[in-house]
């Protein structure tokens, strides 16, 4: 077992899939030389060469779209967006290309592409670079969309989505990355983690918090100060939006019978709708109180530190909401 | 070039033309094909011309006005049609329809609605069949209209950058759905663009089937031996709208006559090879009459298969996994 970081435990699910497998490669803007603008890739290219880690011209669409043509083709291509923001501009390529070649033709084609993106606010880069847009991509049949927590989490599957046959974004929580609370003991030996199955994070009695990504962090701090008034917590971590694994999101809330949901995205039309509008579906005779969202305000991310972090949910945030329904 | 692939080529054509002819009956008259429906007539020395020109394990890889390249790579003419027909036993399973025809065996990745993205998709396979350091290459078509979006830069540039092996195809007719070159492009060659990306381009007469085929093959060749992406600018011209509905008023008058009257991709090759192959006319016609035989079989077999069974509605949403490693 070692300590990894999150990103840390990317690199490695990284380096041991280019291990495995050699239809696996990376393309992105500054993958290679640079080693990756977060350096995840740092010390690739000197590994795998020039074919494999791949400099890409700042060309989004075609980053996207090529990455499609070549998982169609037999490779695994590996497509790294700067960041999830400038995915914006491939949108068309990842959501009405790579999600719908399966579909569209019967079957036929296979598309293996991991879509790699850093995403999440908080680090004062202004509103065009500092989305979480999450929701938006998982709205579509077809495509996979998976954000990990932790460095277990992330190395698990990261391995899943370079495995999948068809085309899945990974979402990698940039506040996470080197965070030294995140973190965590990473088995050595070989293990993945399923795609599209949600995991219970913490137990508790008394509420249960729906969350993802950066939102199990600010969810088990305020599990822990909520912890020593009495209220127990439980704590679902989704880590994939599509397909959405609700079973133990249902579980928890027949136990509980209250819910809050923790999103990084904006409230709107979020993550939280969805579930809230799943629970009354699935479990509407258990509805104790309102099902709370705690998630971004509506609002593009300012500059300023202190606003920024404004809108941004926190662990008060979600102590209140869950007082607020107890 | 010899008569029987000449005559192959010929049979082709026509059955193109008459699949073509036959499709737009079926949308307008009978109400058989719905949604989208954009023929090919005239063009059809470009699909025929270029896919001659490839070996197996070639890419193809076009737009929307898919039709003839689904048939010159070799599904049969049942399957296309039952295809625009919704049926199960399309070419796609009814899933795709008119612009989305394909054929992994035959390695026809489709027909692409959106204009342009495809030619990414396209430099992605020359991609990967340079990763996997073979000599297989990439053919992409597309429109004129396709040369004004980003997907087009990007992707030329992207090929050019890393020597592909793709040969950038512009079926250049004109019009980008109703609005000509002189309106929409800064530049009036679709070669120029492509000389901006350093890449070699050629413009050729797409009405002939001869020129088509040369240029072809020698743009194929040189990127076998690893020239990089090459470009070739197909002059031809679409006889139909952009698809059903369009009355193409947008065109000057005689425009389309003096195409069909002096330059028909058809007529051309028929000329050919009764003059030169000395052809008996009656060979001829008893193509054409094979073709109409072919179409009446593709729609009647198209009419008696079965709709989709609904409980496939959620098939294929992902790729199987099973064979995942």
């Amino acid at each position: 077992m070692a300590r990894l970081t999150l990103r840390e435990a990317i690199t490695e699910a990284l380096r041991e899939e280019m291990r495995r497998d050699e239809n696996v490669f990376i393309m992105g803007e500054e993958v290679g030389a640079w080693g990756g603008t977060y350096a995840v890739t740092k010390g690739f290219l000197e590994e795998f060469g020039e074919n494999r880690v791949r400099d890409t011209p700042i060309s989004e669409m075609a980053i996207a779209g090529a990455a499609t043509g070549a998982a169609m083709a037999g490779t695994r291509p590996i497509a790294e967006f700067m960041t999830i923001n400038f995915a914006f501009v491939a949108f068309d390529a990842i959501v009405n290309h790579a999600a719908k070649v399966s579909y569209m033709f019967n079957g036929q084609f296979d598309c293996p592409i991991v879509f790699r993106a850093p995403g999440g606010g908080g680090k004062q880069l202004g509103a065009t670079h500092s989305h979480t847009p999450d929701v938006i991509f998982a709205h579509f049949p077809g495509l996979k969309v998976v954000c990990p927590a932790t460095p277990y989490d992330a190395k698990g599957l990261l391995k899943s989505a370079i495995r999948d046959n068809g085309p899945v974004l990974f979402i990698e929580p940039v506040a996470l990355y080197t965070s030294p609370k995140v973190r965590d003991e990473v088995p050595e030996e070989e293990f993945t983690v399923p795609l599209g199955v949600s995991d219970v994070k913490r137990e508790g009695s008394d509420v249960t918090i729906i969350t993802y990504g950066e939102g199990l962090h600010v969810s088990l701090d305020a599990a822990k100060a909520l912890a020593k008034e009495g209220i127990e917590a439980e704590i679902i971590d989704l880590r994939s939006l599509q397909p959405l694994d609700m079973g133990p999101v249902i579980e928890s809330f027949k136990k509980t019978f209250k819910a809050v949901v923790v999103e990084f995205g904006h409230q709107t039309y979020g993550i939280g709708a969805e579930i809230a509008a799943r629970l009354q579906d699935e479990a509407f005779d258990y509805i104790d109180a309102p099902i709370k969202r705690v998630a971004q305000y509506d609002v593009p991310a300012p500059y300023s530190g202190e606003l920024e972090r404004a809108a941004l949910p926190n662990a008060d945030r979600v102590i209140a909401a869950v007082k607020e329904i107890l | 070039m010899d008569k029987e692939t000449l005559l192959d080529w010929y049979h082709q054509m026509v059955l193109i033309r008459r699949f073509e002819e036959r499709s737009d009956e079926l949308y307008q008259l009978e109400g058989k094909i719905k949604g989208f429906l954009h023929l090919y007539i005239g063009q059809e020395a470009v699909a025929v011309g270029t896919i001659a020109a490839r070996k197996k394990g070639d890419h193809i890889i076009t737009a929307y006005r898919d039709h003839g390249h689904a048939l010159a790579v070799g599904i049969p003419a049942s399957q296309v049609m039952a295809e625009l027909m919704g049926k199960a036993t399309g070419a796609v399973g009814g899933r795709g329809g008119s612009m989305h025809l394909a054929s992994k065996e035959r390695t026809f990745w489709g027909g692409y609605g959106i204009v342009g993205a495809h030619i990414s998709l396209g430099t992605g396979m020359a991609l990967a069949e340079k990763y996997k350091g073979t000599d297989n290459v990439c053919l992409c078509y597309f429109g004129d209209g396709a040369t004004n979006i980003g997907y087009f830069h990007e992707s030329l540039n992207m090929a050019a950058v890393w020597d592909l092996p793709i040969v950038f195809i512009c079926e250049n007719n004109k019009y980008g759905m109703g609005t000509s070159i002189e309106k929409a492009s800064a530049a009036h060659k679709m070669i120029d663009k492509a000389k901006a990306y350093k890449i070699p381009g050629k413009q050729v007469d797409g009405m002939d089937i001869f020129a088509v085929y040369e240029a072809t093959e020698k743009a194929i060749d040189a990127c076998r031996k690893g020239k990089g992406p090459q470009f070739l600018e197909m002059m031809t011209y679409r006889y139909e709208g952009h698809s059903i509905g369009d009355r193409t008023r947008y065109r000057p008058e005689g425009e389309l006559d003096k195409w069909r009257d002096e330059k028909d991709p058809i007529a051309t090759l028929q000329n050919h090879l009764l003059q030169e192959h000395k052809v008996k006319e009656a060979d001829l016609v008893a193509i054409d009459k094979k073709v109409i035989k072919e179409v009446d079989e593709a729609v009647e077999f198209s009419d008696d298969s079965p709709l989709p069974a609904l409980d496939t509605l959620f098939d294929h949403i992902y790729p199987s996994n099973a064979e995942a490693n």
